[in-house]
């Protein structure tokens, strides 16, 4: 039978995945950003999953409001990504800490 | 027993896709695996019984960031492999660190035992449908939070369009209140030239 220890364990390799990602991109913002996607969505999961097996629909909603950040977070890291290409001419994280004003 | 097999079928091409993502060597690559990650991941919360947290998911995720995704990728012109530099260097260290992660949530899961009515039980059948059960919840007990969602959307495009809006000085654009000043004796010269002449403008 799957119980909730199978979700959970889902979401905590889908999690780490994340975190990889960060850690070896960590040149290229986007593939970054896919991975804080990524990593929400294993939260997602893990509300889900919780919110199943209590009965209690309280996690559902939060899973909704995490949805809502992310898509605002999403929105708004790819438009500073836009606007930093355009000026600099590439997305390489190491050239950010050149952005004086 | 189909279940079962739904389970292990959506989590392993979750978590593949998942992998793809991060390894892909191509970014466009990336973006289209991720949506195969949300797709299976939005199966694993139908299992779960949320189906409007799945529809959601789908909607949103699929929908509306992972195209967003694909236009920026697509539209920025990026050398990716140079982006790729370190790639290969970081790939044992990282390895092993997300191994370590990984070791550290699942012994904490097993050894969770915080809510021992629900290890090992089914999920409780729901009185009544997903999303009913869902809207009434969101519009009486949640409402505020509900609104204050609908606001973080409203900022974070508004933010989205004030960051990339550029005048473009190259660009002609049509100056609307000069076009209808414009009167006829302005624009218009009636000449007349000589014969063998042009005219001088």
């Amino acid at each position: 039978m799957i119980g909730l220890a199978h979700y959970l364990t889902v979401a905590a390799i889908l999690f780490t995945i994340g975190v990889l990602g960060i850690f070896l991109n960590r040149r290229n913002v986007i593939l970054m950003l896919m991975a804080i996607e990524l990593i929400l969505l294993a939260v997602n999961i893990n509300l889900v999953a919780f919110s199943a097996y209590l009965g209690d629909l309280t996690g559902q909603v939060m899973a909704m409001f995490v949805l809502t950040v992310a898509a605002a977070e999403a929105a708004i890291g790819l438009a500073i990504l836009v606007i930093f290409f355009r000026r600099r001419g590439s997305i390489a994280v190491d050239d950010a800490n050149r952005m004086h004003g | 027993m189909i279940a079962i097999l739904a389970f292990y079928l959506f989590a392993t091409l979750t978590i593949a896709s998942a992998v793809a993502v991060i390894f892909a060597r191509n970014p466009v690559h990336s973006v289209l695996w991720l949506i195969v990650a949300f797709f299976n991941a939005a199966g694993l919360m139908l299992l779960l019984g949320a189906e409007f947290v799945a529809m959601l998911v789908v909607i949103v995720y699929v929908g509306a960031v992972a195209v967003l995704f694909l236009f920026v990728v697509m539209m920025l012109d990026i050398d990716f492999a140079a982006l790729r530099t370190g790639f290969t260097r970081n790939l044992p260290f990282g390895i092993i660190v997300a191994l370590v992660l990984l070791a550290e949530i699942v012994i904490a899961v097993s050894a969770w035992k915080a809510g021992p009515a629900i290890s090992g039980r089914a999920i409780p059948a729901a009185s009544q449908p997903n999303i009913v059960a869902l809207g009434q919840l969101l519009y009486s007990r949640y409402l505020l939070p509900f609104e204050l969602a609908g606001l973080i959307l409203l900022v974070a495009m508004i933010g989205a369009i004030v960051l990339t809006h550029r005048q473009r000085r190259d660009s002609r654009n049509q100056n609307v209140s000069r076009q209808i000043a414009r009167r006829p004796q302005d624009a218009v010269k009636t000449m007349q030239p000589g014969v063998g002449e042009g005219v001088k403008l």
